[in-house]
Order: C-alpha cells, then sequence, then structure tokens
C-alpha cells in the first residue's frame, strides 16, 4: 500500500504563515490540518492537486461569478444547493438516472450530481434560476404553467434545463424528437403528456398542443 | 463519498507517474459517470482521482481527436459518447454511431468518455450492493447463482456471472477495433476483444490492463468496400435504459455474397461476445430472410439459462436477425 499524500513544507506554510511555526511542527501537527489543501510532496509543482480538504473555487453561474470553498469530493449539485443556495436543481436519485439535477454546461445538460464542482472552473453554469430574465419567465416556464406540466415539481427544474437546450439545438421539430432528448428525466408523477406539449408548443410543432 | 485528493496533470507523463504503484488508490478519471457512482456507493475507495481531462501533451490532443487516419479511423479515448455518436464517422462505422447514441441518456452522454465506457464495472446488482461481498469482490461466491439473475449471463458465464456493461463495446468488436494503449513500456496495440477477460480466467477485474496503462483511444480498420455496420437494442424501456440484449454486425456484400462478417453480441456474456458460428454460416451465402433465420439461433449455441434469464436465448437471437436484415436492407417478413 502506498502512502497517503502528506502536507508539505510549502503547504505548512500556507497554512501556518511563518516559518517559526514550522520549526516546532513535526508529522502530527501535519495529519491534524486534515482538510487543508496541500501539494502532496512526491508531486511536481507543475501538478496541479486540490483537496481533500475545502479548496477555494470561483464558479460562473447564471452570469455571475460566485466564490466558494468546498472539498474535492463535493458535486456540482452539492455545490449549489448546499454551498450557494441554489436549491433549484434537485437531488433525486444521486446517480444520473433522473436528470432531476440537471443543469446547462456551456449549454450542454448535463448531470450536476455527478461532476465534482471543481471541475466546472472557468465553464459557464446554468441552472433553472437561471432561465427567468427578471421577472419575466422564459416562455418554456409560462407554457409549463400553461400546459399544468408539473405535479410534484421535483422534476420541473430539470425538464426545463434538458427543454431549455432541446429547443436550442433545434433537435425539436416533433414529438418523437422532442421524446428522445428528453430521455434523461423522469417524471414519478406521470405528467409526460403535459410536458411534452408544453414543450412542443414553444417548439411550434405542427400539429402539437 | 470520502475524502479524495483531485490530481490535474498536463501530461499523460506525469499522470503515469503518479498512479504507478498504487493502483487502488490513485485512479484515473475521465467523465467520472462510472467512477462516482462507485465512490458514492463506497465500492472504491482511491485517495486520489487523477484527471485525464487536464492532459494538454500530444497524448491529450490524440485522447479528444477524431479523425481518419492513413489505416482507418481514430477515436480518442476522452471522446464523449455524444461526440461519438454527434461525428463524421463514414456510413460503413455506423453501428459505432448508433451504439454510442442509445447508450445511456442524452445528458450522460454529454459527460460519459469511450475510454470509461469500455472500463466501467459490472451492472450486477450483487456487485454494486455495497453490503454484498461476492465473488467478484473477492468473496466467496457468485450471488447471481441460484439467486436473481434477470440481467445476467447465458454465455461465457462461471464462476461469476456479470455481464459486460459497454455498449461500444460491441460495436467495436463487430467493427475490429483495436485499441492503443500506453504504457509505462511504451505503447501496444490489441484487438478490443482481448480487453476484455471472461471470470474464469479473472474473477475479479473485467479488463486486462497492466498497472498505470491508458487506453488513447480505438483504431477502426480501413472499411471494406460496400461495408455496412449496425446495432440492434432490446431494453425494458423504449426509451432510456440499460440493454437486455444487444447485438452488432459489420458486413459487405460482393458479388451477391456475404463477406467479411462480424457479429458482436452484448448483455448475454461477461465480455462482449463474437458470434463466430453465425458469422462462418453467413459468409458466402446470399443475403435472405430465410437464411437470417437460419443462423440466428447459432448466435445461443450454448447457452444456457440461469432461471430468470432464458427470455435473452429469442430475444438476441431476434436481435441478430433485425439487425441483419437492417444492415443488409432486406425486408422483414410480415
Ligand atoms: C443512467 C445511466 C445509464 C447508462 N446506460 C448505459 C448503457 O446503456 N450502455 C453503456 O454502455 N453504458 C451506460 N451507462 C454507463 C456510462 O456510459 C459509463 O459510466 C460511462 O461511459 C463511463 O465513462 P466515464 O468517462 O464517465 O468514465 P469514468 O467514470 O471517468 O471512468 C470509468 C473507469 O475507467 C477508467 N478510465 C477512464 N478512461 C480511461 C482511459 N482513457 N484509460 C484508462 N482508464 C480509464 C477510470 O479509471 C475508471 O476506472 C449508463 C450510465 C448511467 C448513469
Amino acid at each position: 500500500m502506498s502512502e497517503r499524500p502528506k502536507l508539505t513544507r510549502r503547504g505548512l506554510l500556507r497554512g501556518f504563515g511563518t516559518a517559526t511555526v514550522i520549526a516546532g511542527c513535526a508529522k502530527p501537527t501535519a495529519e491534524g490540518a486534515a482538510g487543508e489543501t496541500a501539494q502532496p510532496e512526491d508531486l511536481p509543482a507543475d501538478v496541479v492537486a486540490i483537496g481533500p480538504g475545502a479548496a477555494p473555487l470561483s464558479l460562473e453561474i447564471n452570469g455571475s461569478v460566485r466564490s466558494l470553498e468546498v472539498a474535492a469530493s463535493v458535486t456540482l449539485l452539492a455545490a449549489l444547493r448546499d454551498h450557494l443556495d441554489l436549491t433549484g436543481s434537485k437531488e433525486v436519485c444521486d446517480r444520473g438516472a433522473c436528470g432531476a439535477c440537471m443543469v446547462l454546461v456551456d449549454g450542454v445538460p448535463m448531470n450536476s450530481c455527478m461532476m465534482l464542482a471543481h471541475d466546472l472552473e472557468g465553464r459557464s453554469i446554468t441552472t433553472v434560476e437561471g432561465l427567468a430574465i427578471g421577472d419575466t419567465l422564459a416562455p418554456l416556464q409560462s407554457a409549463f404553467i400553461a400546459h399544468d406540466a408539473a405535479q410534484c415539481g421535483f422534476c420541473t427544474s430539470g425538464m426545463l434545463i434538458s427543454a431549455t437546450a432541446l429547443l436550442r439545438t433545434g433537435d425539436s421539430k416533433d414529438r418523437s424528437s422532442i421524446a428522445e432528448g428528453m430521455a434523461g428525466n423522469l417524471c414519478r408523477c406521470g405528467s409526460y403528456h403535459h410536458i411534452l406539449a408544453a414543450i412542443e408548443d414553444v417548439a411550434g410543432v405542427q400539429g402539437g398542443a | 463519498m470520502e475524502p479524495f485528493t483531485l490530481i490535474r496533470p498536463r501530461t499523460l507523463d506525469a499522470a503515469q507517474t503518479r498512479a504507478l504503484g498504487a493502483p487502488a488508490e490513485r485512479v484515473y478519471k475521465a467523465g467520472g459517470i462510472d467512477l462516482l457512482d462507485l465512490l458514492k456507493e463506497g465500492l472504491a475507495r482511491p485517495a486520489e482521482l487523477i484527471d485525464l481531462r487536464s492532459l494538454g501533451d500530444e497524448h491529450g490532443q490524440a485522447m479528444r481527436a477524431l479523425a481518419a487516419s492513413d489505416s482507418g479511423w481514430s477515436v480518442g479515448a476522452l471522446n464523449t459518447l455524444a461526440a461519438i455518436s454527434a461525428s463524421a464517422l463514414p456510413q460503413a462505422y455506423a453501428a459505432l454511431r448508433e451504439a454510442a447514441g442509445s447508450a445511456a441518456t442524452p445528458s450522460i452522454r454529454n459527460s460519459a468518455t469511450l475510454g470509461g465506457n469500455l472500463l466501467q464495472r459490472p451492472r450486477c446488482w450483487y456487485f454494486r450492493h455495497r453490503d454484498l461481498h461476492c465473488l467478484k469482490k473477492g468473496g466467496e461466491r457468485c450471488l447471481a447463482d441460484g439467486g436473481e439473475n434477470k440481467f445476467h449471463a447465458i454465455l461465457g458465464g462461471g464462476p461469476c456471472h456479470i455481464v459486460h456493461p459497454s455498449t461500444l463495446a460491441v460495436a467495436l468488436v463487430a467493427l475490429d477495433a483495436q485499441v492503443e494503449i500506453i504504457g509505462a513500456e511504451g505503447p501496444r496495440r490489441i484487438p478490443v476483444g482481448e480487453l476484455f477477460a471472461l471470470p474464469r480466467v479473472s474473477p475479479t477485474a473485467e479488463n486486462t490492463l497492466g498497472e498505470g496503462e491508458v487506453i488513447r483511444g480505438v483504431t477502426l480498420p480501413a472499411a471494406a468496400a460496400g461495408q455496412r455496420s449496425v446495432y440492434e437494442v432490446a431494453k425494458e424501456k423504449q426509451s432510456f435504459d440499460w440493454p437486455l440484449a444487444e447485438v452488432a454486425v459489420a458486413l459487405s456484400v460482393e458479388g451477391g455474397a456475404l463477406r467479411t462478417v462480424r457479429v458482436a453480441l452484448g448483455h448475454v456474456a461477461p465480455t462482449p461476445w463474437r458470434a463466430v458460428q453465425v458469422e462462418e454460416a453467413l459468409t458466402g451465402q446470399a443475403p435472405s430472410a430465410e437464411l437470417f433465420a437460419r443462423v440466428a439461433a447459432l448466435a445461443t449455441q450454448g447457452a444456457r439459462s440461469l432461471g430468470d434469464n432464458a427470455y435473452k436465448i429469442p430475444l438476441v437471437q431476434g436481435l441478430v436477425r433485425a439487425a441483419l436484415h437492417r444492415a443488409c436492407d432486406v425486408p422483414v417478413p410480415a
């Protein structure tokens, strides 16, 4: 078994501020500082290491840059919900199978429960909170209301995200291509017909509701 | 999830240097879809995830490329399933595009990569259960044997009865792809079938990669003249679901006779499964509905039900027929 990464002198300096402290601190202190982020000592300086403890991160979300400190193991979904108070994205299956956690990453729909927050640095994220412009709902959101497309509402934010992407790519020309594009979003209430009708409405599908 | 450190090497050399000597402790990460699943279940507890997506050297570029080469087409391991599905891969390789566009869900396909798809762990519910210690996890016996085995193997099983989960592997076997592997001793190239090992050879690992080895990509050999390839799948749910069984076929018709036929079956065996008897029975024959009906039964020669999975025998035979009909443009009889 190999050894786990240890804090380096550089890491200690960053953590404690002065070299005099280091002189008196042997390994136990370093171990005790678990939670610190530090370059493992056997890792070359040009290889970035994040974690295992909380590390600073800035994310571009719905057009503004947000700063936070999270561990390497924190998912994007957990960062949004637990650290940034953006609870529109839902945690349901937590395994990428239901779509309730979906967000747009550079315009592309992805399951935020299966991504690490630190991997999203430099990307542009849109959550359901970012679909409306001020108090004006996006046409898709209005269509969901008009078509009564939500029952319990847990799948709704993911549905809106998937559908937003679908409308942008233009893969929404008929009901079957819309259904295919929405295949990663499950609705346990079974509101699929209302949801598809709302999307068709905005897509302007001939013969749609 | 247990805490871990995220490592972002810029060169493959740095990634491999880091990974070597600590197989379970330091693991590569691509899209992270299977890895996060295993971490959340506590089935893997690495101290470090080494991100392959941060590679910026020539290997990293090759891993992101998807292009025609001197000898066919190269598909880098970091290509997402979505990218492969939407790629310019010629019609001769349609089976790979179809497989990539059918696996998982549209949003998972935006993250999941080719390399990770080939190396994902099995979906067997006993293996994935954090509290069960089955043969695959180093335990005494396979819990599917005599247990609930609806989704398990009908071919090639024993002592463990998983089915291999990779949809892309099935298409790649039919297309006779080579896998480019880079290890500490340099590059090697193997037929994709040799990437996988049956449980009787290797009960706890599904692939034959050595320590620290990285899949750089796959190469699809130059297509035979008039080559066609198709992928067919049956799922419980028509929209996204895991396959119950899947088939990929690649063939060409020359002077009215079938040539260079390759038939691969998925989700029926612990590895992607080549139906060699079907290939032999088709080669040199003129495509017809009667021929396809006759040879389909050869696909499951030696198949054995574990109790709950007998349905897979006629199912995969039907998929073989459907694939052959579509590949040869022979109408399915009413
Ligand atoms: C809801 C859902 C449905 C799904 N349905 C299907 C389906 O129908 N068919 C199907 O095939 N799959 C399906 N999957 C599985 C999914 O396709 C895989 O989990 C995914 O492809 C893994 O790729 P990744 O890039 O995320 O790999 P990761 O999770 O990053 O890695 C997986 C493994 O591969 C290793 N690895 C990755 N890349 C390399 C490389 N280049 N070299 C060496 N090692 C590497 C990692 O170390 C790790 O061990 C489904 C998944 C979900 C969540």
